[in-house]
């Protein structure tokens, strides 16, 4: 099934119930649930990594800069970062409304 | 304990060896399964035979049936032909995983050594297992002797697999009363088994070069419709059953239907079973037909999904209908197969009378004297024009 | 062949459900209809257990317990103080005794009043397998008692039941064969 739809009639499904599009996850954005967002200080950062590896949502990557970054599309501001970082290097950052 | 396994004539053989040897003529890939008597000479045979090297297959030593039913549900995801075994508390243990592996549509082949369920703990015959696990959406056939075992065993791994069925296949024989019993047995070749049942070839599988999951979430909005597209595949492998059965018949000579009869055609009285009490039941109809009475039997070959066509044929021209139960539906109608039964036919303008019976719970035996009295009784709530209410057989009171 | 019906009284781990098995794979082998199961349960090295076969020219459609044996086995001659051997046994059946004692002695002392196949299986046993492990010698005694099955093909099953230790217990079963004296019912 290429495209599932939000409101499959019963014919429709894969068979057991499959999701046949692999990491459509990514399809659901949480980045829309967060209310803080992480910000790293990069005089303080080691750049060890504990972050990537903590991440529940796997959205912390590497930037140009060598740095570890959150992909705000899918960052639920859950802070486990900033509670995980062995610098105290992370903080939260109120959004915006 | 048999002696040599030699393929087309018949040989003395345990019923539990002869669904090891099925299982192995299957080519099976991964056996994962925890012993419990009286399945357990299945398992011990399956791991002898892998182990000497005789069949190319994962033995799986697991903690639990609920390991084993999770490893299957693993494996056949993962598109390895899988079988296990089990009985009464280790079926009941595999309970949750049941419903998992039918609904995940994965073709699980598992031989269930019919035993009651504790308490009090007891090890011996009956189908409160089963029972038990009537709704998993599984298939489930019951065989009636040694050879069916066997047939069953091979037949069901063709039906699982079939792409237009894809569900688990439960194949039910009693325990002690089919698995400790040597008799004859005619193991069919590797060959024809391979041409009846080739390799398989899932619907879907893990597959890390095609990824897709298994087994998420249904939310409300999905639910509904998920149960609907299950059970209309149970449903629909009606007609894939009665195919393989014909293929099976092609193959192998030996026929099965969803309901068998025996010499049902002109009876007032039927009696119905589901598994080994029918070869019992056979010789008592010959015993009173040698009397001149026009008696017969129904035998419920396919439990899930019920053939209800079928069975309301098989019953249509009788005044009444004794019907077999070896479990209780506590605080309900008594046995779960006669309320089946009744379901069928409530809507039917004729309908037989129906005489319930509950027998041999536990392991009680079910006499030749006890089966001539279920008849005597059933003839007389025919003569009366009312059923009594259901009776448990051979109960001191 | 009207079915033939045989309990064999044995303690766990002297092979009555073996020989029970023996018995009826050599009678399918020979083309005749059998069944041999144990007493359903649990199984226990050492407690007095019963198996049962059935033999019959036809199909047998029957699953029902073996009340009323024609023959009647008993293998460990300690039984005979501990369990009713003669419990059901049919008008007209046979107890084969492993017994080292004499017709009127054995007659005297349990007040068994069938016909009686005796046999010292104990000490064949002994002299041809080594171990007073007697269900194969038992065998011997059966037949002696009743032509059941053809003896050839009992040795022949035996031989490939038992493997490495086959020879030694058909040689066994052949001298109880030969040494078995059977004794005609009394009143």
């Amino acid at each position: 099934m290429a495209a599932q739809s939000a409101q499959p009639k019963w014919t429709e499904l894969a068979a057991g119930t499959a999701i046949t599009v692999p990491g459509s996850a990514r399809f659901n954005r949480t980045g829309d649930w967060r209310s803080v967002r992480p910000v790293w200080d990069h005089a303080k950062c080691i750049r060890c990594g504990v972050c990537v590896v903590y991440c529940p949502e796997g959205c912390i990557g590497w930037n140009a800069q060598g740095y570890p970054d959150a992909d705000l599309e899918y960052c639920k501001g859950c802070g486990i970062c900033v509670r995980e970082c062995w610098t105290a290097c992370i903080r939260q950052v109120e959004e915006e409304v | 304990m048999s002696g040599p396994i030699v393929a087309g004539k018949p040989v003395g053989m345990e019923v539990s060896i002869a669904i090891a040897e099925a299982a192995k003529l299957a080519d099976v890939d991964i056996v994962a399964a925890y012993p419990i008597t009286p399945q357990t000479h299945i398992v011990e045979h399956l791991a002898e035979i892998v182990a000497d090297g005789d069949l190319d297959a994962e033995f799986i030593p697991v903690e639990s049936e609920h390991s084993a039913m999770s490893v299957c549900c693993g494996t056949s995801a993962a598109g390895a032909r899988t079988f296990t075994a089990t009985s009464s508390q280790g079926l009941a243990l595999m309970h949750e995983i049941l419903f998992i592996a039918s609904a995940l549509r994965l073709p699980i082949v598992m031989a269930v050594a019919n035993r009651a369920l504790s308490g009090p703990i007891n090890i011996w015959n009956d189908h409160s297992d089963v029972m038990a696990n009537r709704d998993a959406g599984w298939v489930q056939v019951f065989a009636e002797n040694g050879q069916e075992s066997l047939d069953l065993t091979i037949w069901a791994f063709r039906l699982a697999e079939d792409k237009r069925v894809s569900l688990p296949v439960m194949v039910n024989f009693d325990g002690f009363m089919l698995s400790h019993v040597v008799e004859p047995v005619t193991l069919p070749d590797a060959e024809t088994v391979r041409k009846f049942l080739p390799p398989f070839e899932p619907l879907q599988r893990l597959d890390v070069d095609a990824p897709r999951s298994l087994g998420p979430v249904g939310i409300p909005d999905i639910y509904t419709e998920a149960k609907k597209a299950q059970l209309q595949v149970l449903l629909d492998s009606y007609g894939p059953i009665l195919e393989t059965w014909g293929a099976f018949e092609k193959a192998f000579g030996r026929r099965y239907r969803p309901v068998e009869t025996y010499r049902a055609d002109d009876a007032e009285i039927l009696m119905l079973t589901m598994g080994g009490l029918g070869e019992t039941a056979m010789s008592v109809v010959d015993e009173r037909r040698a009397k001149g009475e026009k008696v017969g039997l129904v035998r419920i070959r396919l439990w899930r999904p019920f053939p209800f066509d079928e069975f309301r044929k098989a019953v249509a021209k009788c005044k009444a209908l004794a019907v077999l139960d070896r479990a209780i539906s506590f605080g309900g109608p008594m046995g779960p197969v006669a309320s089946e039964v009744k379901a069928a036919l409530y809507a039917d303008a004729h309908r037989p009378l129906i005489v319930e019976f509950v027998v041999g719970l536990g392991g009680r035996d079910v006499t030749f004297a006890d089966f001539h009295r279920m008849w005597d009784e059933t003839a007389a709530a025919a003569r009366a024009g009312k059923a009594p209410a259901p009776r448990m057989v051979g109960l001191r009171e | 062949m009207e079915t033939q019906e045989i309990r064999f009284h044995g303690r766990g781990g002297q092979g009555a459900v073996t020989s029970a098995t023996i018995l009826a794979t050599a009678a399918i082998r020979q083309g005749r209809f059998a069944q041999a199961f144990p007493s359903f349960g649990p199984e226990r090295r050492g407690a007095p257990v019963v198996a049962y076969a059935r033999i019959a020219g036809a199909q047998i459609r029957n699953r029902t317990a073996i009340q009323q044996p024609h023959f009647v086995l008993v293998l460990d001659p300690s039984l005979l103080r501990l369990v009713q051997v003669e419990h059901g046994l049919r008008p007209g059946g046979t107890v084969v005794l492993n017994t080292a004692k004499d017709e009127a002695t054995v007659r005297k002392e349990f007040g068994f009043r069938s016909r009686l196949a005796l046999i010292d299986a104990n000490r064949i046993a002994r002299e041809e397998i080594g171990r007073p492990i007697t269900n194969t010698v038992m065998l011997g005694g059966l037949l002696r008692a009743a032509e059941l099955v053809d003896p050839k093909v009992v040795a022949e099953t035996m031989q490939e039941v038992l493997g490495a230790i086959g020879p030694r217990n058909v040689k066994a079963f052949e001298r109880a064969m030969a040494e078995t004296t059977v004794h005609e019912a009394r009143g």
